[in-house]
């Protein structure tokens, strides 16, 4: 009844536009309606070697088909999905077809009104963050009833109140817990007449979250613990900006979670975020420090890994692109805690220069690292109720993450192009589980050379060669984790339209030789405009795979995936 | 039911209600100064190029780099502003000034690190662009980049400048 009720009022609010046609002799008057549809089919064949299985569907389906109205200050809107059977690596409880979002806004230029599904964000998403990533089925929508109101010049105001989405059963489930949440942001520039001009721009901020849920009684040896039914976060945060100079800092807390995250402790949660950064014409640099401690905050203090978290803490290092130096060893937050800092530099010899060339060559260099907490364990009731003290925001004993890595890039010529990038990692494989295969630090070194060559006018040829080669195992004598991997990529493209690409990522140093396996996959593709459809065949790896320029988190595959995407 | 909604899109096709004109978000520049989007193509004196990237997102970085060889002659022959949107969330917002710095862009950069303004927009993935002509309608849109695909850009910049 409820997805009929739902269906009819989205078919209401699409025949509404039609009457105001009628009504107002314009057409302009109706309104306009945007959309964009997103069809994803995988075919599943068995491949005990790579660990692919397949489902007793056979076959994957997930769709997502969002609907925009728009007239003047109303917006109205909804995303209709599909998951018939659900595409491994998405949430495996995500079933049928139905409604997973629909709200209606009005905007006007002192407030506005969100009810239904919202997505919102404060400061740098600490303390409250509801976002999508489609391609990793994440989506934390909040459903309720947001304000925005902006009163003055500079100043804006945020209150919000909901549930966040958690599942989807033909039609959208909702998680357990409240979201009740304000933010205020001012920025004193525009606030402010006499410091409209200043040359320096500071913008501060300030936002309470708290939640709901019912609470109950936990034993944890003779004791018997009450779980609070409120939590509590609030938090603080500036940026400043004077030309090239950028600062950015946020400090947050959290009280009364005792979760699955921490333990079902009651110690206070805390946060630290400052980056900076300076740049001119040619040369940028950027810094950051990031100091969390049982900060991961969610709508259901009994759920973990991508459910309904509230807020968001971002990792250290930055997102990696190359098919090896992104798949095999990501970095995510440690959510229980972590203290880490990175330091980058990007710089462009300039043009027509001795090292520049004709064109001018970047570089760029990063420095990343994530340990864990300096802390002490407690013991007896304290170590029950509260399990550790934090000491300093000095790194602990654990080396969670040390990202370098280093690229050049030099366009040679108008029709040749070339990159070499260098990535080592040390990477804690008990931190960020992405391997069974082995426990411990892996060291690893990435080479990749790009090049790119325009053959002819709308015709062009990408091509990716990679090597990562892992230390050795000081106990075994042998190769760290699955040892050495090579890969290549061609990818041939006439543009506008059409897109060839051959992968092959090859595990030629897998101390088991019975898994030196080839991961060989090829795609084809046609673009029109907003509209894609790509159809590709092959092994795939467990990994985030990445290809023409879109990524998606993937379980060890083989089979055809067809892909459609489209904008209207 | 299926058949009702169906009935419906076909009458609002029919009705021309599938056109896209630029929705009002507002977002920061790389000087901390807030942008509306319509605004801003309202104020613009010619058409409007929006570029969605991201930091991490090489064939964003190759297009746009691309275009900022070429971007001096298209604005003396077409008028255009390139306004490149990054959706770098916050483990990446603050990178992006630095980088475009380091690479010298002319472009005005706009960030949308949860993505209101690229929803609004339909964007599925990046790069996205779209092409606005002065009136404020999307004449013009490609999903993807890859080299060569300026040629087709210069072609639609061309006629919009006629």
């Amino acid at each position: 009844m409820m997805q009929r009720a739902l269906l009819v009022a989205a078919m209401a609010a699409l025949l509404c536009p039609w009457h105001l046609v009628a009504q107002g002799n314009n057409a302009l008057d109706a309104g306009q309606i945007t959309g964009n549809v997103q069809l994803l089919f995988q075919t599943y064949q068995e491949d005990t070697l790579i660990g692919a299985q397949v489902p007793p569907s056979k076959t994957g389906f997930n769709a997502f088909g969002n609907l925009i109205y728009t007239r003047g200050n109303f917006s109205a809107g909804m995303r209709y999905e599909s998951y018939l059977d659900p595409i491994l690596g998405y949430p495996g409880r995500f079933r049928g077809s139905g409604v997973g979002y629909r709200y209606a806004n009005y905007s006007k230029e002192k407030f506005e009104i969100t009810l239904g599904n919202f997505y919102e964000q404060f400061g740098s998403g600490l303390l409250l963050r509801a976002y999508e990533e489609r391609q990793l089925g994440i989506d934390n929508a909040l459903d309720g009833f947001r304000i925005i109101l902006r009163p003055t010049d500079g100043i804006n105001l945020k209150g919000l109140v909901g549930k966040q989405r958690l599942d989807f059963d033909s039609g959208l489930i909702n998680g357990p817990g409240t979201i009740r949440a304000i933010d205020g942001e001012i920025n004193l520039n525009d606030a402010i007449d006499r410091l409209a001009s200043s040359g320096t721009r500071i913008t501060l901020g300030a936002s309470f979250v708290s939640r709901y849920q019912s609470g109950s009684t936990i034993s944890k040896d003779t004791l018997v613990l009450q779980l609070p039914n409120n939590v509590g976060s609030w938090g603080y945060r500036a940026q400043i900006q004077k030309g090239g100079f950028q600062l950015m800092g946020e400090y947050v807390r959290k009280i009364n979670d005792p979760n699955a995250d921490n333990g079902y402790t009651y110690g206070d949660g805390e946060g630290i975020l400052i980056n900076a950064g300076w740049s001119t014409k040619g040369l940028g640099i950027n810094v950051g420090f990031k100091g969390v401690d049982n900060m991961q905050f969610r709508s259901d203090r009994n759920l973990q890994l991508f459910d309904v978290p509230v807020n968001y803490i971002p990792a250290i290092t930055k997102q990696h692109t190359y098919n090896l130096a992104a798949t095999l060893y990501p970095y995510a937050t440690v959510v229980q805690g972590e203290v880490g800092w990175s330091a980058e530099v990007f710089y462009t010899i300039p043009r027509k220069s001795k090292l520049g060339g004709k064109y001018g060559t970047k570089i760029s260099f990063q420095y990343a690292t994530a340990s864990s907490l300096d802390t002490t364990n407690l013991t007896g009731v304290e170590g029950a109720v509260d399990g550790y003290v934090r000491n300093s925001w000095n790194a602990g004993s654990e080396l969670f993450i040390r990202d370098i890595n280093f690229d050049i890039s030099r366009k040679f010529s108008k029709n040749f192009k070339a990159k070499y990038a260098y990535f080592h990692f040390d990477f804690n494989t008990l931190a960020t589980p992405v391997t069974t295969d082995y426990k411990g630090i892996v060291n690893a070194n990435v080479h990749v050379l790009e090049t790119q060559v325009r053959i002819k006018k709308g015709h062009s040829l990408r091509t990716e060669l990679q090597t990562l080669v892992t230390g050795i195992d000081e106990k075994t004598g042998e190769k760290q984790d699955k040892g050495d991997w090579a890969t290549v990529l061609a990818e041939y493209t006439i543009s506008p339209h059409w897109f060839f690409s051959v992968l092959d990522q090859y595990n030629f140093g897998n101390p088991d030789p019975d898994q030196r396996v080839h991961y060989l996959y090829g795609t084809v593709g046609r673009i029109e405009g907003a509209h894609r459809l790509s159809i590709g065949y092959g092994k795939r790896r467990e990994g985030i795979f990445c290809i023409g320029g879109v990524c998606r988190a993937v379980p060890a595959s083989n089979g055809f995936e067809i892909t459609f995407t489209s904008s209207f | 039911m299926i058949r009702s909604l169906s009935l419906a899109f076909v009458l609002i096709w029919s009705f021309g209600l599938f056109s896209q004109d630029i929705p009002a978000i507002e977002l920061k520049d790389l000087s901390d100064m807030t942008v509306d989007t319509r605004a801003f193509v309202e104020d613009a004196e010619g058409p409007v190029l929006f570029c969605f990237w991201a930091t991490w997102c090489s064939p964003c970085k190759r297009e746009l780099n691309n275009y900022a060889d070429l971007y001096p002659d298209w604005q003396d022959e077409t008028g255009v502003e390139i306004v490149a949107v990054s959706i770098d969330d916050p483990r990446s917002m603050m990178r992006v000034k630095p980088y475009v710095n380091s690479v010298s862009w002319d472009y005005t950069i706009l960030l949308d690190p949860n993505k209101a303004f690229a929803r609004a927009m339909q964007v599925n993935n990046v790069p996205h662009t779209f092409l606005v002509d002065t009136s404020g309608e999307v004449v013009w849109q490609h999903n993807n980049y890859a080299d060569g695909d300026e040629d087709e850009l210069y072609e639609e910049l061309l006629k919009l400048a006629e």
